[in-house]
């Protein structure tokens, strides 16, 4: 069940929108952050708040990037593999995660905390090679800066765990 | 720094926007002052298009002429769709603007809505902008609070806002139609005009889609002239600066505002910082993914549209993409086919099913599986995407087509020696 506060705080968003179908991504954005995932659940929840077919919200929710519709870890990995991160090896960066992760390309980790995906240019090729994680962009990845970032977010996790 | 005047990034600094007080000690909101309310929007129009500003968005269409297609009888309601999904490879220009002057921004998208009567606007951001997004909301908050965004702008009659859109992410959104698409809520497939947007759009109410970049040009325009926009440029006919991405074998890549006109090479080997050392010219791409190579033969160029096109190729979007000797353009062309068949949006069958199969030839011949034959099977099929029902295809296959008219014997050479001659596999 969605919290009423945050149905409270979709319902208004929609409403105060030119048109409910506009705020479609946003609303699964935040479903998506709340249920981890777009799950069958979340995809009621979200055709009901914005007046869409189960049908019209699903023609969205495979077409983008960023919405998943499968469960994926706490924090999803996005490599770049367009043309200037291949130049630059994103292949290594690729193959530095899969092996401190333990975790395959489309694959999420044991303990659910990250997933990892391919993505096409994200716009950062003059910090080549790159990845976006949860959004956020790092750039001008070698294994060291990967390695700290990969600590920064395990240690995160286990705060929020412990809080 | 640079010998050519700023004129986007005059506010430019490092790891910082500018802030609203900073735009206006730069005559910031200048424009707004002197014509929301004062002048008919028609002068906006009239300014514009003496200055002959063409859209920055990859198409070059002449952003005057597109307000001019909005009846002026037309409905109420109208929008403009401000767009920076930019998804082309290569291309980042839109985002160093946001994060430089985002208050330029704001006033061109005002000052173009104005134009053309609209009462709002929607600034369409892809997700791995979301640092992007995050600053225009904020910044938008602060004009509002100034009197430049909202209800009576100014004390006059005109009322505008703007909001920012989120996208979930797909290439395809860039393209003018898709965005409209993915605006209301919509799979973002395009649509094949008639009617155009200007006249049913959003919501069947006239829109317009703008470039970013595009529309931060205005308020300089309409405050210097059209006469100061024509002389920034190098080259006979152009007109204003232009934002060039700069990626690839260079050694300082980077988004460098140069006028139009520029010769290729300058902006290579003096602003990017040239190869490195040990690394020759092969070819770039001068536009991002969707245009064609451009070879050492080209390298003096002007960078202008109508330059550009005399060569045989296109501005675009002004993201060059710069390849050494050592990098195989077979390996890299088919990294590129991979780009534009996963993103293709699956509507049209040349697109759908032949991009998999141009990549599917390459692939082989990367991987030395081609034969003799593939060549003209691969030509054969990029010309199919021409019938398809948008330009992602044939953009697509721009870059392939050239490999073949440039580099035929590198890709041959693929095909004799079985194997690539440059990666082991
Ligand atoms: C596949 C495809 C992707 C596009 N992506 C973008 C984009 O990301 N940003 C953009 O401004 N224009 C993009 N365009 C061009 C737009 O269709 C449109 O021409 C442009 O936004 C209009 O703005 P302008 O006239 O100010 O240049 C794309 C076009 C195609 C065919
Ligand atoms: S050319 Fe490709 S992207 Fe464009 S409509 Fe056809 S399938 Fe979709
Ligand atoms: S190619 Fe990777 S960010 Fe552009």
């Amino acid at each position: 069940m969605l919290p009423d506060e945050l149905k409270k705080l979709l319902s208004e968003r929609i409403a105060s929108a030119e048109d409910p179908r506009e705020q479609a991504v946003d609303a699964m954005f935040e479903l998506q952050s709340y249920y981890g995932y777009m799950s069958d659940e979340a995809m009621t929840e979200a055709s009901g708040l914005l007046g869409m077919t189960p049908l019209e919200l699903e023609e969205l929710a495979t077409f983008y990037d960023h919405i998943y519709r499968e469960p994926v870890g706490r924090y999803v990995i996005h490599v770049c593999d367009s043309a200037i991160c291949w130049m630059h090896d994103h292949l290594s960066v690729v193959d530095h995660i899969r092996s401190q992760l333990n975790v395959e390309v489309g694959g999420t980790t044991a303990d659910g905390l990250f997933t990892l995906l391919p993505v096409c240019c994200i716009g950062y090729c003059d910090r080549a090679p790159a990845m976006t994680i949860n959004r956020r962009v790092f750039g001008r990845l070698t294994p060291e800066k990967i390695d700290r970032i990969l600590t920064r977010l395990k240690d995160q996790a286990q705060f929020a765990e412990t809080e | 720094m640079s010998k050519y005047p700023l004129v986007l990034f005059q506010n430019r600094q490092p790891n910082r926007i500018a802030t609203l007080d900073e735009y206006r000690q730069s005559s910031g909101y200048q424009a707004l002052e002197d014509f929301i309310g004062k002048r008919p929007p028609g002068e906006v129009t009239a300014r514009i298009g003496e200055a002959g500003l063409r859209g920055r968005g990859g198409a070059g269409f002449p952003a005057a002429k597109k307000w001019l297609a909005v009846p002026a009888d037309g409905a109420f309601p109208r929008y403009l769709a401000v767009n920076a999904d930019e998804m082309e490879p290569g291309t980042f220009k839109d985002r160093m603007l946001i994060h430089a002057d985002p208050h330029l921004i704001i006033e061109g998208m005002i000052l173009a809505g104005y134009a053309f009567a609209a009462s709002k606007a929607f600034i369409f951001v892809r997700p791995s902008y979301e640092s992007s997004a995050v600053i225009l909301e904020t910044e938008l908050e602060h004009a509002r609070h100034a009197g430049y965004l909202g209800r009576n702008i100014l004390g006059s009659e005109f009322s505008f806002d703007i909001s920012v859109h989120r996208s979930g992410g797909r290439y395809i959104c860039g393209e003018g139609t898709a965005l409209l698409n993915a605006l209301m809520g919509k799979r973002p497939n395009p649509t094949k005009p008639p009617p155009y947007p200007t006249l049913k759009g959003l919501w069947d109410r006239p829109t317009v889609v703008n470039n970013i970049e595009t529309l931060a040009n205005i308020p300089h325009i309409l405050r210097n002239g059209a006469e100061w926009f024509k002389r920034l440029a190098l080259s006979r006919e152009g007109m204003g600066t232009k934002l060039y991405c700069v990626s690839g074998r260079v050694n300082n890549p980077g988004c460098f505002e140069l006028p139009i006109g520029i010769r290729l090479s300058e902006i290579i080997d003096e602003f990017a910082g040239g190869l490195p050392a040990g690394s020759e010219f092969k070819a770039c791409l001068p536009g991002g993914a969707s245009t064609r190579y451009l070879t050492r033969e080209h390298y003096d160029v002007e960078m202008d549209f109508d330059t550009l096109a005399a060569v045989g190729n296109r501005l675009g979007t002004a993201a060059i993409m710069v390849f050494d000797r050592k990098t195989c353009l077979v390996a890299t062309t088919l990294n590129l086919l991979q780009f534009f068949a996963r993103e293709s949006c699956g509507w049209c069958t040349p697109c759908r099913e032949g991009l998999p199969y141009i990549r599917d030839l390459l692939w082989r011949i990367e991987y030395g599986e081609g034969r003799e034959e593939f060549i003209p099977m691969i030509r054969e099929m990029c010309k199919f995407s021409w019938n398809s029902y948008c330009a992602l295809a044939p953009g697509a296959t721009s870059p392939v087509e050239s490999l073949l008219t440039y580099f035929e014997d590198e890709v041959r050479e693929h095909i004799s020696q079985r194997k690539c001659p440059y990666n082991a596999h």
